[in-house]
């Protein structure tokens, strides 16, 4: 469903992704693994054209991002769960969820968007009193289940997860593992997710691919994760700071 | 002699020369953009409203006490200085073109770079660096069509509007000063004051409005979507923008005073 090319993106004079070959068939949950200032995010956003790659080709479904007509049903596919959340803070939480249903082609009425925000906010175990609080009056954890019920508002085909649990405490961090995990089997979508957080990884990850020095390192079902040979997987995996990945970066 | 000390320096030169024109070329795409995407579908009313509230209706507390303590300030110095020559008579006239061509689109344009830009700057380079602008683009929407359009549009319809305000609030601090303190009848103090003023002076007044209206707004939005990573690009992309707007109104009211009143 989603293929990327030897896709190569620099800035300046630095180079982040140096002909990275992926492939993610439909429906099924991909953990991308790697060390800080990889690219992780960097390949996620070339993916949704918030960047343009200097090099190579990405298509989902046979379309090359960078050459679709329709840039507003290609998104329309998409939902997004940004690290930080990247809620509207000047909006309450129930538009930020229905943000699409409000505006453009998904336009709904106003109390049926609110209706479906609602719902979502309870699917991912917000009660019906929060929708008319704003962002900044949550928790990091709520704000980050907030943006989880944004991203599965308008029930999209794919959708990506960047670092789902950073900076939540471990029990928060297992349920938004547990909710991602039933969302995904739930609506049938393919996942792409980014983290660092090893249980994160084997909680969510039908398949897991490690990006190191700008390339896909490894990859394979999270079931050989452990037994993999390859020595970067396993410093990783183990995080061990002996082993060919530098630690001063 | 070492060729790189003669080198050096006109590099760096060539440098900075070439990175003010790419600035410029920026910023001239960016305005021809967002004029581009104001005549373009969708339009984003509740926006548009919300930034007619922010811009017009809530700038208007320091507008008027602006212009009401210029208008006065500037009655009392044009009589003390016409007593010099025994001109006093002219202190409705001179502070009624004075307010109207200069001080009142002047002072506005300035307060609106300082409020209003630098909060544009601000609001716009926080979205950016928390993501939200990205995650805008991610739910379909253009940043320009849903941050930019409807606050230079507001821009562009209240600041004349808020400059009309000023004019007629800074002629009001005038009458007062003049009537309660320099002894001028009040009655004589209007009719002087509507005599003398031209049709000209209202419509450079307002056009003067509208110009300073998109060049403060344009520039909150330019900036903030400029912003580099971090507090201090924030901190960065609002001073700048507020610096810019500012300079700029100020050029853009020297040349605008020529277009409607060289000789």
């Amino acid at each position: 469903m989603i293929e990327l090319s030897n896709v190569h993106k620099s800035f300046g004079s630095k180079q982040i992704l140096r002909g990275v070959d992926l492939n993610i068939p439909r429906g099924e949950s991909l953990v991308i693994i790697g060390g800080s200032g990889t690219g992780k995010s960097v390949m996620l956003k070339c993916v949704l054209g918030l960047i343009q790659p200097d090099l190579g080709t990405i298509k989902v479904d046979g379309e090359d991002v960078t050459k679709t007509k329709d840039r507003d049903a290609f998104l329309a596919r998409f939902g997004m769960l940004f690290q930080g959340g990247a809620l509207f803070d000047s909006i309450p939480v129930w538009q930020n969820v229905a943000f699409r249903l409000l505006r453009g082609a998904l336009k709904r009425p106003r109390a049926e968007a609110r209706e479906i925000a609602i719902e979502k906010l309870r699917r991912v175990g917000l009660s019906p009193d929060v929708a008319d609080q704003f962002p900044a009056e949550l928790s990091g954890g709520m704000q980050k289940r907030v943006g989880l019920a944004r991203a599965i508002a308008a029930d999209p085909e794919i959708i990506f997860f960047d670092e789902p649990t950073t900076g939540l405490d471990p029990i928060m961090a297992g349920v938004i593992n547990d909710l991602i995990r039933e969302i995904v089997v739930e609506m049938g979508a393919t996942a792409m997710t980014i983290t660092h957080d090893m249980t994160s990884v084997r909680a969510i990850s039908d398949t897991v691919a490690m990006l190191h020095g700008g390339k896909i390192r490894w990859t394979g079902p999270v079931a050989q994760m452990d037994s993999g040979d390859d020595p970067y997987l396993q410093q990783f995996i183990t995080g061990s700071s002996i082993g060919p990945i530098e630690t001063l970066r | 002699m070492n060729t790189s000390l003669i080198t050096r320096p006109l590099a760096a030169l060539g440098a900075t020369v070439l990175g003010a024109l790419a600035g410029m070329g920026r910023l001239t795409l960016f305005a021809l953009s967002t004029l581009r995407h104001m005549v373009t579908p969708p339009f984003y009313t509740r926006e548009f409203m919300q930034a007619l509230l922010h811009i017009g209706y809530l700038s208007l507390p320091v507008v008027g006490l602006t212009a009401f303590f210029t208008g006065g300030a500037l009655a009392l110095q044009i009589y003390s200085g016409g007593s010099r020559f025994s001109a006093e008579a002219v202190v409705p006239q001179i502070v009624a073109i004075g307010m109207v061509r200069e001080l009142g689109p002047v002072l506005v344009g300035l307060m609106i770079a300082a409020r209003v830009t630098a909060s544009v700057a601000a609001e716009i380079a926080t979205m950016k660096v928390t993501e939200q602008i990205d995650a805008l683009v991610t739910l379909s929407t253009h940043p320009m069509k849903y941050l930019t359009v409807p606050r230079v549009l507001a821009g562009l319809l209240t600041v004349p509007l808020l400059v009309g305000i000023g004019d007629i609030i800074g002629i009001y601090g005038g009458w007062l000063v003049s009537t309660q303190s320099l002894g001028f009848n009040a009655a004589t103090y209007l009719q002087n004051t509507v005599n003398f003023l031209e049709p000209i002076d209202v419509i450079s007044s307002l056009a003067k409005g509208a110009v300073f209206g998109f060049i403060a707004t344009v520039m909150g939005c330019y900036y903030g979507m400029q912003s580099e990573r971090g507090a201090q690009g924030v901190g960065s992309a609002t001073k700048s923008s507020v610096v810019a707007a500012a300079v700029l109104i100020l050029a853009a009211n020297f040349l605008l005073t020529q277009a409607f009143f060289a000789i």
